[in-house]
């Protein structure tokens, strides 16, 4: 296990550094900032002087050994446009996006699973046919076009919700947290409905998949055998054995679903950091992408590698597997 | 898709094929898939013959025709059916032209990911050693990462254009190829058939091309009609953020991007109906694909 923990880490680590040399090289070979930063009228000596506060007149191995020994000490550079430290930009926007993320993954859970449980358990129902037809349109459906017609239906033609930003926020602990007031909910529903429908798909296929397989097992036999209500036999005995796949997939879906934030946060001009992101392509503001770059690799393999180990840790069969190994 | 189908019938002789065909139209719901398909794919390629005007060419636009709902006509007796966007174009038009496009895109995508993943695919297969340890390596890698995060590196890193996007998409792409192919390798090299060609010394390269490749071939018509849908939407997905193909070549994408300034004040039409069609092309690609990979899976044959 330890072991296990180690290999991972080390490959993890390893990944990490290629990313920074690929970013820090990339993004280096695209345009010049400097053209975008001063003014048109600027002279031979004003753009000199722009290029060294940029540091950006070093050799480039230079420049990435300095990228490198400051990001290893917190600092990701200064936004070209915010004047800001980039990190701190980014860290700001953090807490917007994994709210948004986590509420995605909620609704996909709480909607999901149920209907999935429901496919799996009569699969043959017309309801449970228009719900797998349904699972296909989820994946199918592209997320963009999906949170312009919810906008479309529920902001400009029922008036219910609001189309756009984050709602009032309540400080807990530091973070500003908008699902606590009534305000912020009526915001972060239709984001979060469009960020979670193809996870909700996800969700119906493989509790319906994992159900499927489970009621045949001898166990669900012998519980009804036994004479136990049909509800505890769900609730108990099947769910609880179909959950391993679905939290195991789940948890990998955090890092798809906070890279897909950006599509979602550009449509509800939610202000998290893939609003940041699209806006410093543009603008080439390159320490802000170099920095939310990383920042994500970073966070998706530290998901991988936590659900990895929570996945050997939950269930026995892999554990041994390992040891064995 | 049927182009590969037909290369595999090829391969056997001609009753296999009618064999797949007929599984294949069995599912209603599939043969609508793929008939829908066939009609957005020649609209795709006819679209300068048949779009009632040419939407990029700014002498037949008028400004005054800006923004019309659904069903209007201009001052000269063109119907527009599906509204006008803010410059007076005709969406129909705009939208076979961007069929044209997104389709073009995601097709060439996929048969470039699908060249190059299919190769390493086999190398890795066939070699094995040091060589499969390090394709499949940056493969997992590949895959942990999600596909919006690669496109967006890529972006970031070598600019728009539409030879850019497609190499960008062809990065997104080619480990699921690779790694489809080098499975099926993997069953087929073991097999006896290869042993057989082995003992009449026949060259390695028409060992892998001749022998092993069309037997892996089933999976990976599967794979590609799936893989063709996702380019699609990611490709549409990008433009939509504007980090995608340029303005110059209008994809579904940007049709629906320009149109969702206007949603506001309830002109939807400009980026209701593209988003149709994109949908359209999705959903029928999907349920081909979907029903291939019941008709090729060997477990489900009778």
């Amino acid at each position: 296990m330890t072991v296990l923990i180690i290999r991972r880490l080390m490959q993890s680590a390893v990944v990490l550094l290629a990313m920074s040399v690929l970013v820090f090289l990339g993004v280096f070979a695209i345009g010049n900032p400097v053209d975008i930063l001063i003014s048109p009228q600027a002279d031979q000596a004003e753009i000199a002087r722009a290029t060294a506060a940029l540091g950006l007149d070093k050799p480039l191995w230079e420049q990435y050994f300095v990228f490198l020994r400051n990001a290893l000490h917190g600092d990701l550079g200064r936004s070209f446009v915010f004047n800001e430290p980039a990190l701190r930009l980014i860290v700001e926007r953090l807490p917007a996006t994994l709210e948004l993320a986590f509420a995605a993954m909620l609704v996909a859970i709480v909607l999901g699973l149920p209907l999935g449980l429901f496919v799996g358990l009569k699969p043959d129902s017309p309801l449970a046919r228009l719900v797998a037809a349904g699972s296909i349109l989820g994946f199918s459906l592209p997320t963009f076009w999906v949170g312009i017609m919810l906008i479309l239906v529920f902001a400009v033609e029922l008036h219910l919700l609001p189309s756009t930003g984050r709602g009032a926020t309540v400080n807990v602990l530091g973070l500003d947290l908008s699902f606590l007031t009534w305000d912020g909910i009526k915001h972060l529903l239709l984001p979060a409905i469009n960020l979670s429908l193809s996870r909700i798909a996800l969700v119906i296929r493989l509790a319906a998949a994992g159900t499927r397989e489970v009621v045949h097992m001898d166990y669900i036999k012998f519980a009804r055998a036994k004479g136990l209500a049909s509800s505890r036999i769900v609730l108990v005995h099947v769910l609880r054995n179909i959950l391993i796949p679905i939290v195991t997939v789940l948890g990998l879906e955090i890092g798809a679903v906070i890279a897909f934030s950006v599509v979602t946060e550009t449509i509800f001009a939610w202000p998290g950091i893939g609003q940041l992101i699209i806006k410093s392509i543009t603008v080439l503001d390159r320490p802000v992408i170099v920095a939310y770059l990383m920042l994500t690799v970073l966070l998706v393999i530290t998901i991988n590698l936590l659900v990895d180990i929570l996945y050997s840790v939950l269930d026995p069969r892999v554990r041994l597997a390992e040891a064995r190994a | 898709m049927s182009a590969l189908t037909d290369e595999t019938a090829g391969i056997d002789a001609e009753t296999p094929f009618r064999r797949l065909a007929a599984d294949f139209f069995a599912s209603k719901l599939a043969a609508a898939g793929l008939a829908v398909f066939a009609a957005i794919l020649v609209v795709a390629l006819l679209a300068p013959w048949i779009s009632p005007q040419n939407p990029y060419d700014l002498a037949s636009l008028d400004l005054m025709d800006g923004r019309l709902p659904p069903g209007s006509a201009s001052a000269d007796g063109l119907v527009y059916w599906l509204g006008t966007d803010d410059q007076g174009r005709d969406m129909m038009s705009a939208i076979f032209y961007g069929l044209r496009t997104s389709l073009g895109v995601g097709a060439l995508s996929s048969i470039a990911a699908l060249l190059l993943g299919g190769a390493l695919g086999l190398v890795a297969a066939y070699v094995g050693g040091r060589v499969e340890t390090l394709i499949m390596r940056v493969v997992d890698l590949q895959l942990s990462l999600p596909a919006i995060l690669v496109a967006l590196i890529l972006v970031a890193l070598l600019g728009h254009g539409v030879l850019k996007i497609i190499l960008a998409l062809v990065v997104v792409q080619w480990a699921y190829y690779a790694r489809t192919i080098r499975a099926s390798a993997l069953v087929e090299r073991r097999k006896e058939y290869i042993e057989a060609a082995r003992c009449l010394a026949l060259s390695d390269a028409r060992i892998v091309l001749h022998h092993i490749l069309p037997n892996c071939l089933p999976p990976v018509i599967v794979v590609a009609t799936v893989q063709v849908a996702h380019a699609i939407a990611l490709e549409a997905t990008l433009s939509f953020l504007g980090i995608g193909l340029p303005i110059t070549e209008p994809s579904l994408g940007l049709l629906i991007a320009n149109g969702f300034e206007y949603m506001m004040s309830g002109k939807y039409w400009i980026s209701f109906f593209p988003g149709v069609a994109l949908l359209i092309a999705i959903v029928s690609i999907n349920l081909v694909g979907d029903r291939l990979r019941d008709v090729l899976n060997p477990r489900l044959q009778k």
